[in-house]
């Protein structure tokens, strides 16, 4: 009997296969155990192969491995999209009497139990509640108290009345009792502790940061995988004052958040790889006009539409490097279900400190994993607040210009300017993405416009003083190899290490939540022997910027006053480029 | 908000650098004087532009403002007023960024009907990029880009407008400045979206619409027996392709923002310290 428990459902889409598989992972949460969700779907609404898997333990869980113990298969498909996770100890439930399973055959030495969950659900009031029967039957498998599924079942069904709820706790014990008395004992015997659990995915996550941050103000455009941060915060944002309002595209949604953001509220938009395309446009005003603004990128599997619902992380380039011009930006990417909440909270801060578009960037591994935590982890009064350079009637006076014009875009030393939020007297000040001056007024003069490129490129070097653009370490600190990964690989790398460690391999990990900026890694890099970039991508983006970070310091002569290269000039830039040493110009 | 707000307090000190008789001066002046009329002064308003002549507005009026990108600046005036109502907000707009890139969001900013203005500078011709066809051109306008003329129908942005769903629009003409004051103080007034289309004569590059075409053939509603309560009138007045109106051509009275039908209540700018009171409920549904 393993330490740890893999169990699915698996049918077609439109079967109930997530809200089944929901309600046993929140019955073993409940019961104090640790548990660890997955989910194979297509890009349909019915019908097609879809799962529901489940790991579970006493220990903490943080990936999915390939074994299978229990299955409950709904269709003969099922099976077979399983077969290589399936073992000799592996238990599979299914309707023997349904017409399109009875020539099942199940594979190697796998336990096959015949229940006949429409039947039983029939018997118990509708056979709707067949995989509620299946349920009961895998409680009985595993030895699991069901006094746990059924707190799970009053949470599911509560709102639809009493009658419902006895029903599906009536359709547990039914197919409980089957397996009971036509199967006899199992081997399994599952814990279970006193500890209370939240069980919650990457996209809740988010939500839950963002509003727990302030955010008030949410536009999106539906889009797998990023649409539940929107249905997370619609009607909960409703309760502290805020609103989701869906769009009629991306770039509408950016805009609007950006409208919101501009009014003086915390504003957040999130989308995919599509829907950042179309938001791109919108990137630089976002930068130019110092809105503080954060743009949430739950990645999935491209180019264009791509596999809808798989998992990769290949828009690390297009948060990086999206949109025409240059302009300064943050990029934080959470590498945990428990970081997609802490990260969202420090994205509002970083967006409003440095007035500059913050992109979070998840994937959708992270998004419909659904992972146990303490609810400590989530602790809110360890939320800090940071709005920034926020003036007000009094203190206003110390930013106007000689004529009292208020300096909205004030060329400071550290590159931050005084925000003012629209009815601030004396505040009123035009923004526009055009080049501007200190008041925000459109210009083309080649000194203001190095100014302000100067003053907003400032943000970033302030924040690499004021901020930790830390890296988080995992096993041997002195292993000669190095993995280095981003994003959502942290759980299943860390798993692995205890693999590799087991066969005598030492590994040194860094997991990285700030691709721009990144912490420097060129010591741990030059310390070690083989290093590895872990990452869901075809080309290798983070490694690439690694690499770019490590390589050699070539100087560099730039101009950006909006005017070309004259020759005598580039003659005396290069001149004096090679009369100043290297180090220096880095 | 001050009582002795005046129309020139809504100026800049940039003058600005339109044509010499462009129909823009007129439109900013009307939409300044709506502004005032109605009790605003530039601290509590906000203005949103698009791109192109019209979009310099923002620079060449004093309040808070914001210059965006080409056709968006609908769903920017959306996000300023769902995030703080107390605000004033007014959006400008020509007919390419309101009527070609921004068609989409003009429907739904229409049906969406947020308080707010929407003032569409249409000069049936791209100005500010030399003289290509705007979707208002006439079929047979030619162009540097249809030497032919479009060849295509122009849009009606009053029938899109009713067609969506709109609970305000009206028509005007920039040369009137009286009037064209009047309807946009009539539509910042509206419970809702108020949407005018205001014949602004581009005088280097349309020597069709002109000054003196809008002269002639423009009726003003007024002087008819027009209701603009009456939906059906609008329509048939909006449909008529041949007649240019001046004046409020529909106006639902029982018109209620989205933002009050959503329960949007006063400002979303200010926030606790930390996570708000009752954050950790959030938490705990998830046992």
């Amino acid at each position: 009997m393993p330490e740890d428990l893999n169990w699915a459902i698996g049918g077609e889409a439109g079967d109930g296969i997530d809200s089944t598989g929901k309600i046993f992972a929140q019955a073993l949460s409940r019961a104090g155990r640790h548990v660890f969700t997955s989910k194979d779907f297509a890009s349909r609404i019915r019908g097609g192969y879809t799962a529901y898997k489940v790991r579970t333990s006493v220990d903490r869980v943080e990936s999915v491995v390939d074994r299978l113990d229990i299955l409950i298969a709904l269709t003969e498909r099922t099976i077979h999209e399983n077969e290589d996770e399936l073992h000799e100890g592996s238990v599979i439930i299914y309707d023997g009497e349904r017409s399109t399973m009875q020539d099942v055959e199940v594979p190697g030495d796998a336990t096959a139990l015949e229940v006949p969950l429409k039947r039983l659900a029939e018997d118990a009031g509708g056979a709707i509640m067949l995989n509620v029967v299946a349920l009961g039957a895998a409680c009985e498998v595993t030895g699991f108290p069901i006094e746990n599924l059924d707190e799970s079942l009053e949470k599911r069904f509560g709102d639809k009345g009493e009658a419902i709820v006895e029903n599906n706790k009536e359709a547990a014990r039914k197919g409980q009792h089957y397996v009971q008395e036509e199967y006899g004992e199992f081997d399994y015997d599952m814990e279970t502790t006193d500890e209370d659990y939240v069980l919650l995915n990457g996209d809740e996550a988010i939500g839950m940061g963002a509003i727990a941050a302030g955010c008030r103000f949410y536009a999106g455009y539906p889009i797998t995988p990023a649409t539940d941060v929107m249905e997370y915060m619609t009607g909960r944002v409703d309760q502290f004052g805020g609103k989701v309002v869906q769009a009629e595209d991306e770039l509408s949604a950016i805009n609007m958040a950006l409208g919101a953001a501009r009014a003086g509220a915390r504003a957040m938009t999130a989308t995919s790889g599509p829907g950042i395309d179309l938001m791109t446009e919108t990137f630089g005003l976002v930068a130019t006009s110092e809105t503080p603004l954060v743009i949430c990128d739950v990645m999935r599997s491209g180019p264009s539409t791509g596999m809808p619902t798989k998992q990769e992380q290949g828009d690390l380039n297009m948060t990086l490097y999206g949109g025409h011009g240059e302009i300064p930006r943050f990029v934080v990417a959470p590498t945990t279900v428990s970081e997609c909440f802490w990260k969202t909270v420090e994205a509002f801060n970083l967006a409003e400190k440095y007035q500059t578009p913050v992109f979070l960037v998840s994937d959708l591994a992270m998004a419909v994993t659904e992972q146990t935590f303490s609810p400590e982890t989530f602790d809110m009064d360890e939320v800090e607040i940071d709005r920034g350079k926020v003036v007000d009637e009094n203190d206003i006076d110390a930013w106007l210009d000689e004529k009292g014009r208020f300096q909205a875009h004030f060329a400071a030393a550290d590159g931050i300017s005084p925000r003012a939020f629209p009815g601030t007297t004396d505040g009123a000040h035009m923004t526009t993405g055009l080049e501007h001056d200190e008041l925000g007024r459109r210009t083309e003069d080649t000194d203001v416009r190095i100014e302000q490129v100067d003053k907003r490129q400032r943000k970033v070097e302030t924040a690499r003083e004021q901020e930790d653009f830390d890296y988080r370490e995992f096993g041997d600190p002195d292993a000669d190899t190095l993995v280095i990964s981003w994003g959502s690989n942290e759980g299943a790398l860390r798993e692995g290490l205890t693999l590799l460690e087991e066969d005598g391999y030492d590994v040194r990990f860094l997991s990285v939540p700030y691709i721009f900026p990144r912490p420097d890694l060129s010591e741990e890099i030059e310390a070690a022997e083989d290093v590895i970039v872990v990452e869901c991508n075809a080309t290798g983006q983070f490694a690439d910027v690694i690499e770019h970070d490590v390589l050699e310091r070539v100087q560099r002569i730039n101009k950006y006053n909006g005017v070309r290269f004259k020759a005598d000039e580039l003659a005396t830039e290069i001149k004096q480029t090679l009369d100043t040493p290297a180090e220096a110009t880095q | 908000m001050s009582s002795d707000v005046r129309f020139t307090d809504f100026k800049s000190d940039k003058q600005p650098t339109w044509c010499p008789g462009c129909g823009d001066f007129g439109t900013m002046n009307g939409m300044m004087k709506a502004l005032a009329e109605t009790g605003n002064d530039p601290d509590n308003t906000f203005i949103v532009a698009g791109i192109g002549c019209s979009g310099k507005i923002g620079t060449y009026m004093h309040s808070y403002a914001l210059h965006g990108v080409h056709g968006r600046a609908l769903p920017v005036g959306i996000g300023v007023k769902m995030a703080n109502p107390d605000l004033e907000v007014m959006v400008s707009g020509g007919d390419g960024d309101g009527y070609s890139i921004g068609a989409g969001h003009f429907i739904h900013a229409v049906r969406r009907n947020v308080d707010m203005s929407y003032v569409v500078m249409d000069n049936r011709i791209y100005g500010l990029t030399k003289g290509q066809a705007s979707p208002t051109s006439r079929e047979d306008f030619e162009t540097s880009t249809s030497p032919d003329g479009p060849n295509q129908p122009p849009v009606n942005p009053k029938a899109l407008a009713l067609a969506s769903g709109a609970t305000f629009i009206a028509q005007s003409f920039s040369s009137n400045a009286q009037r064209h004051a009047e309807i946009v103080q009539q539509a910042v007034e509206h419970d809702g979206f108020g949407f005018v289309n205001v014949y602004s004569p581009c005088v280097t590059f349309n020597d069709v619409d002109t000054y003196d075409y809008f002269r002639d053939a423009i009726v003003d509603l007024d002087e008819t027996d027009h209701d603009p309560s009456d939906r059906d009138q609008a329509k048939d007045k909006i449909l008529e392709s041949e007649k240019e109106y001046m004046g409020v051509l529909y106006q639902d009275e029982d018109s209620v923002p989205f933002e009050e039908r959503e329960g949007v209540e006063g400002s979303m700018a200010e926030i606790p310290d930390g996570a708000p009171e009752g954050a950790m409920d959030l938490v705990r549904e998830f046992y």
